[in-house]
């Protein structure tokens, strides 16, 4: 199934906006934090985990997405929400604790939570794949062709709730896919120290459902193969395992000195670095030239700026808001 | 002082560790980057150069196996120390905590034995969020089978690690993040304090009287200690003499301490950074109610966590969390009854 020269350019539109919100958040991450580093000051306190790098995953899978369908995303959630759609001002905001946040300030960062959209995220490993099978259980129930996705790390496979929803969905035939970005780390633990399989799409055989593994983070492929896994799931024909190798361009949070990375892997990455990548295969195949390559680039900027200016320019809460919704 | 040797709590429990290991080999650690990395909270640094990687062990993120591994290892004779990164995940293996660890003893009739600690962080302050900020020191403590440490500074934190690793029960020991030493999270530096180099041991079930006052008696634990000697300083200006209980062990608890300084005082004031309802607040008013209400002259005050999840923004975590101010009303209220 291969994307249109529209879906091609949705997709690198969408990688664009990603990294530039990455790379906002990585700037104002710092301020106030320099000279001495403490996470609990500045504009954007907390741990802050960004997707650089990972951005294929996101829109090969959600640019076969509708609003109706649900994704719940992980602890490192941007280019997963971005590419669902989830709105980039409001999102931004509550990363800044703002009112006018997605949750009024409640969540932050690894707490993205969208209804118009179905997208949920959290900072537990593994956690989101049970409220994908659910919502899958729900879509079924009800008739209704949209999908869950679920978006996890190679390390959240040697979690117990990854292997008890893969066989739940399977035994259930629900209509959902589960992605694993696998970008070789889980913090400073390697994929070949924590993992006993090369490849965890072997790992769809134990569950009986289809394992696909896109190699080289090629968002091309990746949108062929979760096109057919997403129309199978449409079609009641059950879940399908989807294994992405990726890139983790930056540090498993803002402050990790990556004393662990071997000599070398980081410059080898970011010289396949996927943004570059898809600019160039998108210009080579005509499907845009350099000038509008500059005009994606500034409106894809633009949004970023925008948001970050409402997020800077929203209120706080007032404190005593912290008491309100705990129920609804 | 003269020959100070000062370390974070941090660097304290990887000296105490580093000690048990070489006196017992049945010692060893395993979880999730506590080797190379040395610990997201610094507790394992310098571990895996001297003891290797067969000693000390990274594993997957699997709690649940290396958790409920560490029982069966323990029951095997070895003495395993584990970590659960953050207190916030023991919703992924509390089977293997509660069900398993906390009560094989019971269940073999004391024929087996548990020795093994699960050290754990906790704590809020920084906008990490209502999965990575919690304490949890009421959840853990409620359930009976497993020892609750919980240290404020870091001569306490080395003695105490170290009594947890000879013990064979299980223990649980809990570390907050602010009083850690690792700059990154902003410290508290009233934890890092002198810690001799030599092995000591520091008994559970005794509470320590960190400040000597006569007028009203301020009992918590980890941070809470920091917070509670902050507002002693506060009400010192107002000429009130606060006398500050360390609790250091919530199982087991050092009741007696406790009654005896509200005995002292006739005040009494809980900190806790734990979600207030159902938890050590509570569980210390009832003791000394139950022991003899008439020791206290005015009706007890607690300054917890409010029962809510954790906030992310900074005003409204400020807004929950317990510190010296809200210790310092709580007084003006107790006196104003
Ligand atoms: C149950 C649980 N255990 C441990 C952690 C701490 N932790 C946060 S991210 C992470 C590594 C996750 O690796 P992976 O799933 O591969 O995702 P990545 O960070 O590489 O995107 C760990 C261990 C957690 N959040 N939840």
């Amino acid at each position: 199934m291969l994307p249109t020269s529209e879906k091609k350019k949705w997709m690198y539109e969408n990688m664009l906006v990603s990294r530039f919100f990455e790379e906002a958040m990585e700037t104002i991450y710092m301020e106030g934090k320099t000279p001495v580093f403490n996470m609990a000051e500045g504009p954007i306190p907390g741990e802050m985990h960004l997707s650089n790098g990972q951005e294929p995953c996101a829109v090969g899978v959600c640019a076969h997405l509708k609003p109706s369908d649900v994704v719940t995303a992980t602890h490192r959630p941007h280019h997963q929400a971005i590419a669902k759609g989830v709105d980039l001002k409001l999102m931004a905001a509550e990363i800044f604790g703002k009112k006018t946040g997605l949750s009024g300030g409640r969540g932050g960062h690894m707490h993205i939570f969208d209804a118009d959209v179905n997208f949920a995220c959290s900072g537990i490993i593994a956690q989101g794949l049970g409220p994908a099978v659910g919502a899958a259980l729900s879509k079924q129930m009800k008739g209704d062709d949209s999908v869950a996705v679920a978006f996890l790390g190679e390390g959240a496979v040697n979690q117990g709730a990854f292997h008890e929803s893969l066989n739940l969905a399977a035994v259930w035939k629900l209509p959902v896919i589960f992605v694993i970005e696998d970008n070789s780390w889980g913090i400073s633990v390697s994929k070949a120290d924590s993992t006993a399989v090369k490849h965890n799409a072997v790992r769809a055989q134990a569950y009986n459902m289809p394992g696909r593994f896109i190699a080289d983070n090629d968002p091309i492929a990746l949108y062929d193969v979760a096109g057919i896994a997403i129309e199978d799931a449409r079609a009641g024909k059950g879940p399908t395992l989807i294994e992405v190798e990726t890139t983790r361009l930056a540090g498993h949070f803002m402050g990790d000195a990556e004393g662990y990375r071997p000599d070398g892997e980081l410059d080898r990455l970011k010289s396949k670095d996927p943004i570059v990548r898809m600019k160039n295969l998108l210009i080579d195949e005509g499907v845009i030239t350099d000038d509008e390559n500059l005009q994606i680039t500034q409106k894809a900027q633009k949004l970023v700026d925008e948001a970050i200016e409402f997020a800077r320019e929203s209120d706080y809460p007032e404190p005593a808001e912290a008491l309100d919704k705990v129920f609804v | 002082m003269e020959n100070e040797r000062k370390l974070t709590i941090a660097r304290s429990m990887a000296e105490a560790t580093a000690q048990e290991m070489r006196r017992d080999e049945n010692v060893f650690v395993m979880g999730e980057d506590i080797g190379q990395l040395g610990g997201v909270y610094g507790n394992t640094r310098g571990l895996i150069e001297e003891f290797g990687s067969k000693r000390i062990r990274d594993t997957p993120i699997s709690e649940t196996a290396f958790i409920g591994a560490a029982v069966g290892a323990a029951q095997d004779g070895m003495r395993p120390v584990v970590e659960l990164m953050f207190v916030d995940f023991f919703g992924v293996c509390f089977d293997a905590i509660y069900n398993l660890m906390a009560k094989n003893i019971y269940f073999s009739g004391g024929k087996f034995k548990v020795p093994m600690v699960l050290m754990t962080s906790g704590g809020g302050g920084y906008s990490d969020g209502g999965q990575h900020s919690q304490v949890l020191y009421g959840t853990f403590a409620h359930l009976p089978g497993m020892k609750v440490v919980c240290p404020s500074n870091a001569y306490d934190a080395k003695g105490l690690m170290a009594t947890a690793i000879r013990d064979d029960n299980p223990v649980v020991y809990m570390y907050h993040k602010s009083l850690q030493g690792m700059g990154w999270l902003g410290t508290e530096q009233g934890a890092t304090v002198h810690t001799p180099e030599e092995e000591y041991t520091i008994p559970f079930g005794e509470a320590k009287i960190v400040k000597e006052g006569s007028d009203v008696t301020i009992v918590g634990v980890g941070l809470g200690v920091h917070n509670g000697l902050k507002a002693a300083k506060l009400l010192e200006e107002k000429g009130v003499n606060a006398e500050v209980v360390d609790l250091r062990t919530l199982v087991p608890l050092d009741r007696d301490t406790v009654f005896n300084s509200v005995k002292k005082t006739g005040h009494l004031i809980v900190v806790d950074e734990d979600y207030q309802s159902y938890g050590l607040t509570g569980e210390i008013i009832a003791t000394i109610a139950e022991r003899d209400i008439t020791a206290l002259k005015a009706s007890p005050q607690r300054v917890a966590y409010p029962d809510i999840p954790i906030p992310f923004s900074r005003p409204m975590e400020r807004f929950a969390l317990p510190n010296p101010e809200k210790i310092v009303n709580a007084y003006a209220k107790m006196k104003e009854q």
